[in-house]
């Protein structure tokens, strides 16, 4: 004769099946959205499938070092955007965000023009996980971590 | 009958001692960590290296969202201990969390609006992490209506707010990773498993005000326990005068 089944051993088995369903149905939904939901394209991602001239996209990567170039009327720039396996050259004209630099990350709103520049109508910018205070901004990470040490 | 009610008075009793015990240290601990890492974030910590003053936001913005997604995780472990355990007190705790879960969400969610507007160029952007806070929010107040309305239509229904909760949590993760599944807007996290990438002016401020904002966040947790507690004495009392008084 079988033991009868506690009616909370019962209810425990229940509410971990759908959770786990659940838990399933979210990953796959988060697998499925994995290159709808990025909110920007990689440089390599636009070379490797480069969406239509005239569509609205976004593109974020690393502003490339020494490639900001002011054009003569002032409000225009152009620069490179990377991922260190494909560049795509920018232009946008208009106020850039203050973190906006060489070597820091940027999104860029806009269309690809037929010449495969880039042309954006609005610029973000998007900073790393790093928060350092400004005294140790000119530090290697070494130097950082031993006037840290000392601090201690 | 009679058995059935005492076991679950029992519980309650005793839980309403420990809280009545634990509010006021848990609340002025809060206040005062919160007090001194606020005005270390306000006045003490250094300007950050590319964002400068606004970086003082952090000790806000951080502590605040930790509560909104460690609240609905509270809430999803409530709900499960309510569905499976029938304990008397899960169901009460997680409609406690509710309120003070949703306001620090709302509080995460207009700190980094005011943050992203020097930090990015922009106020709001439908970003994944963004998106994901925000439906973490609606998610809050859809639960306080759920559990609002079984309130009112009795015992029979507070499985619904659990079940609720419970699904709800698959939300927690998605905020979680959002950042690192998808291309974002929002940095990584700065701070993940035994290894920080905040200089210690930052990051010892930071765990402070966490650890303040969240034992206020407990001790707000306690004292609506409490008065949900009270609430619910206050109505079976006046239930019972009014059956003895139709007895007469």
């Amino acid at each position: 004769m079988s033991q009868p089944i506690k009616a909370k051993h019962q209810r425990l088995v229940l509410v971990l099946v759908a959770l786990a369903a659940l838990i399933g149905a979210g990953l796959l939904a988060a697998w499925a959205l994995r290159s709808q939901a990025s909110f920007f394209y990689l440089p390599a991602e636009m070379a490797a499938n480069p969406p239509e001239v005239g569509r609205a996209v976004r593109l974020g990567g690393m502003v490339e070092v020494g490639s900001i170039q002011r054009e003569a009327d002032g409000v225009t720039i152009r620069f490179v955007i990377t991922d260190g396996k494909a560049r795509v050259p920018v232009r946008f004209t208009g106020i850039v965000p203050d973190l906006f630099k060489e070597n820091s990350g940027a999104v860029a709103e806009g269309k690809r023009g037929p010449d495969g520049t880039f042309v954006a109508d609005n610029l973000l910018a998007k900073h790393d996980e790093k928060y350092v205070p400004r005294e140790m901004k000119d530090m290697t990470a070494g130097q950082a971590r031993a006037a840290v040490e000392e601090t201690k | 009958m009679l058995a059935g009610s005492m076991h679950g008075f029992a519980n309650p009793a005793r839980f309403l001692k420990l809280a009545r015990l634990l509010t006021v240290p848990l609340l002025a601990s809060g206040v005062l960590l919160v007090a001194a890492s606020l005005g270390w974030g306000l006045f003490g910590a250094p300007p950050e290296r590319l964002q400068g003053d606004s970086v003082r936001i952090l000790f806000v913005h951080v502590p605040a969202a930790w509560l909104g997604m460690g609240g609905w995780t509270a809430i999803a472990i409530a709900s499960l201990a309510e569905l499976v355990w029938r304990h008397p007190l899960a169901g009460i705790a997680a409609r406690a969390i509710a309120l003070p879960g949703a306001f620090f969400a709302l509080l995460c969610l207009l700190t980094g609006s005011l943050w992203g507007r020097p930090a990015w160029g922009t106020w709001w952007v439908w970003d994944g992490r963004l998106t994901s806070m925000l439906v973490l929010f609606f998610l809050y107040c859809a639960y306080m209506a759920l559990a609002d309305a079984a309130t009112r239509d009795g015992q029979a229904n507070s499985r619904i707010p659990s079940i609720f909760g419970l699904v709800g949590a698959v939300n927690i993760p998605i905020i979680h990773y959002s950042v690192l599944w998808w291309n974002s807007l929002h940095q990584p996290p700065s701070i993940s498993m035994g290894k920080s990438e905040m200089a210690p002016e930052f990051l010892w401020g930071l765990l402070a005000s966490t650890l303040g904002f969240s034992l206020i966040f407990g001790a707000v947790v306690l004292m609506r326990m409490r008065a949900i507690l009270a609430d619910q004495q206050a109505e079976a009392r006046l239930r019972r005068r009014a059956m003895e008084g139709g007895d007469d």
